[in-house]
């Protein structure tokens, strides 16, 4: 068996906290909330895979929170994300709909993708989420594009400057997809305000990161043959990682050039739900465990005198009573009808294909807003 | 000595008993040494075996896969493990465009005697990236040999077949058959690469199916017995290349044929078994054949979209009524 294989690694860099204020007590508390509800979403998740609501694979975020909440808190809302199938974190501290993620693992047409994609594949065009992706590396040439789009309009299109960042997220394992290195050569060659951030949990599936890439310690190495700037950050510390991600965003938005992060961090739970973990030791888990990203802001929040601990609490017990509610939403939710085979295959209709339409929780949106509109 | 292990362990025999004769055969892939495989199947391979012959890869397919070929041509005789073939389309260039290929644009120099294997096809609300029959598409490039086992005993005496073979085969596995159960001698044996199996014989109509598929044709063939339709049910355990003789014989003796071919009807293994047997059997066919696939759309994730989707006992008992004008 391997035992701890952790790498002989490049230093995480802190970046001095004068240059990177932190954000208002609202804020961190809503990161608070955030990391939360994306744990609570998974415990459920977990549940209802176990219980049969949920079927396919699995991939739960547990212990990887404060990187998708710390970064796309560096964000504006409206710039894009992308990234691979572990991705109910991102979505969520995308502003997905928590109900609307739990109906798409229960395969219900209530779900961000009509029950279509499941867990592997959560998109919110709403929240300029573009997708979980299922194929390690996919999402990375596809971020490359999304990066490439904003640019263009702002350049070819726009009469505004929006200046977007895209956030491309992937595995340590996604590193050695040649996908991957194609996009990062492209991204630096075409000069695209694309962050690739390999969310570094040391393991791709039952493989130690040094057991599968050279110079496992050294991966931003790989962004240096690329003339892209890197970063090694703390994903297990939301504040670090918010305080490592806002320049990177700032000088990705001013120069328009793409920066590729190493963000540490560990997942705590198996790789999908049928892993029995034995590569891995019972104490390299409880260490990582000490680190666990939603007490250390907690503790940081009870320390600096904003939050209580009946704060926390209390802020606990409302995000379990928002994910049960989604959970019963869910199961409430129709499974698709038989006709949603033929639909959205194509936009055109032909055949038996009958075009396209986008899903429930959107058109609740837009008549919404048509009705606000019209008041 | 026979006796009954499940598909899994009938693939791993297989290979071990070949690596053990053959000093040249060995096997690389995702997960194959140090995790026993994703799905378990090169179990206690590597202690066996030992790292230089079970070699765990990155997630590189582009890179294994390629470098298999190249082994290949220096004379190896690899074992390639994608743990999906749905994972074998981020190298395509490789498999279809060097793999069999190699030995035409060497002019008879260089050979490839390699075999690919995994999973292929649905293995249960995976989506549409995860859920690919690659077998009409790679079918159709010229080169490489498919073959598609449907039980333990054929999965082992393919295999062994494919590993000796001087050409390229790709060994399309499910999944959901991993865990099944069946007969199979100790020793080692061949089962020759392009002659399908009659799984059951009868009069009224032949059904023709590969791998998993051949299950549903079973659960159906039983309903269709209770209503008087006697079927024959063709196993025809490689796809290239396609046993179309005995397909031929079966159909002038029963009139009537049915495929059932789980990946999707454009351009398929289904329609060119269709052609085939249209063209050899056009004076003895009562009907046309009938063909049940995948419905023509990506994999949904959605339980009862995929159920519906995917080729089932209920669509093949209502094609053999169709074609025997029954229904
Ligand atoms: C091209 C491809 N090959 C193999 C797989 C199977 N697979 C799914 S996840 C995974 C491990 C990925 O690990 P990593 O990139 O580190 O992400 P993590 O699971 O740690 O989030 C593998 C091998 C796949 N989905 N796609
Ligand atoms: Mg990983």
């Amino acid at each position: 068996m391997t035992t701890t294989t952790m790498p002989k690694t490049d230093q995480v860099t802190t970046p001095s906290t004068a240059q990177t204020p932190l954000p208002d007590a609202d804020t961190l508390r809503k990161w608070l909330r955030d990391m939360m509800l994306i744990r609570e979403f998974e415990v459920r998740s977990m549940q209802a895979y176990q219980n049969k609501l949920a079927g396919g694979f699995l991939h739960v975020y547990n212990g990887q929170e404060a990187v998708a909440v710390g970064c796309i808190g560096a964000l504006r809302p409206d710039d894009p994300v992308i990234t691979a199938y572990r991705d109910h974190g991102h979505a969520l501290a995308r502003g997905m709909d928590p109900k609307v993620g739990m109906a798409e693992l229960f395969g219900r047409i209530g779900g961000c993708a009509k029950g279509k994609g499941g867990s592997m594949h959560f998109f919110d065009a709403e929240h300029h989420m573009y997708g979980g992706h299922g194929i390690v590396g996919a999402q990375a040439p596809l971020g490359a594009g999304l990066a490439f789009a904003t640019k263009y309009r702002d350049e070819v299109m726009g009469s505004s400057k929006n200046n977007h960042v895209t956030l491309c997220f992937m595995g340590d394992g996604a590193i050695n997809q040649g996908a991957v290195h194609e996009a990062m050569n492209l991204a630096a060659v075409l000069s695209l305000p694309v962050i690739f951030i390999v969310e570094n949990n040391f393991y791709a599936m039952g493989t130690a990161i040094d057991r599968s890439t050279a110079a496992a310690g050294h991966i931003c190495d790989r962004a240096a043959g690329y003339e892209m700037e890197s970063a090694v950050v703390d994903g297990m510390d939301v504040l670090e990682v918010y305080r490592g991600m806002k320049p990177l965003v700032d000088y990705c938005r001013e120069t328009s050039k793409p920066v590729f992060v190493d963000m540490r961090c560990y997942r705590f739970k198996g790789h999908s739900m049928s892993d029995p973990r034995k590569y891995r030791t019972h104490d390299e888990e409880a260490k990582w465990e000490l680190e666990d990203p939603i007490e250390r802001l907690a503790a940081h929040l009870q320390g600096a005198g904003g939050v209580t601990a009946e704060d926390t609490k209390a802020m606990a017990k409302t995000v379990r009573q928002e994910i049960r509610a989604a959970v019963d939403w869910a199961k409430q939710s129709p499974e698709p009808p038989i006709e949603e085979l033929y639909h959205d295959v194509y936009v055109d209709r032909w055949g038996p294909y009958t075009g396209t339409s986008v899903p429930s929780f959107m058109q609740r949106r837009s008549s919404d807003r048509e009705q606000t509109n019209d008041a | 000595m026979t006796r009954e292990i499940h598909f899994r362990d009938a693939l791993r025999e297989a290979m071990s008993d070949e690596m053990r004769r053959d000093e040249r055969v060995f096997l690389i892939g995702e997960e194959v040494a140090e995790y026993d495989g994703a799905y378990k199947v090169s179990k206690g391979m590597l202690e066996e075996f030992g790292p230089r012959r079970i070699i765990d890869t990155p997630i590189s397919e582009t890179g294994f896969a390629g470098l298999g070929i190249g082994a290949a041509m220096m004379g190896l005789r690899p074992i390639v493990e994608f743990m999906s073939w749905s994972f074998s389309l981020v190298c395509a260039d490789q498999i279809l465009n060097n793999a069999p290929k190699m030995l035409y644009m060497s002019g008879g120099q260089f050979g490839c005697p390699i075999v690919f294997r995994g999973n292929d096809g649905a293995g249960g609300q995976l989506g549409s990236t995860h859920s690919w029959c690659v077998e009409s598409l790679y079918a159709n490039v010229p080169g490489m040999k498919i073959i598609i086992p449907s039980n333990p005993y054929d999965a082992k005496g393919l295999l062994t077949s494919a590993i000796q073979a001087d050409d390229p085969v790709f060994c399309l596995e499910s999944e959901r058959m991993l865990s099944m159960a069946g007969d199979v001698p100790e020793e080692s044996y061949t089962i020759p690469i392009g002659k399908a199996h009659i799984v059951r014989p009868g009069t009224d109509c032949t059904i023709v199916s590969f791998g998993r598929a051949v299950h549903f044709c079973m659960e159906a063939v039983e309903t269709l017995a209770k209503e008087g339709i006697d079927c024959e049910v063709i196993d025809g355990r490689s796809i290239k290349p396609l046993d179309i003789d005995t397909i031929v014989a079966s159909v002038r003796k029963t009139n009537r044929c049915v495929v059932v071919d789980q990946s999707w009807s454009f351009a398929s293994v289904g329609s060119e078994v269709a052609a085939e047997v249209h063209r050899m059997c056009f004076d003895d066919l009562d009907n046309h054949v009938y063909r049940v696939h995948s419905d023509d759309v990506p994999a949904p994730y959605a339980w009862n979209l995929e159920q519906e989707m995917l080729p089932n006992a209920h669509k093949i008992c209502q094609a053999v009524r169709g074609v025997t004008y029954t229904a």
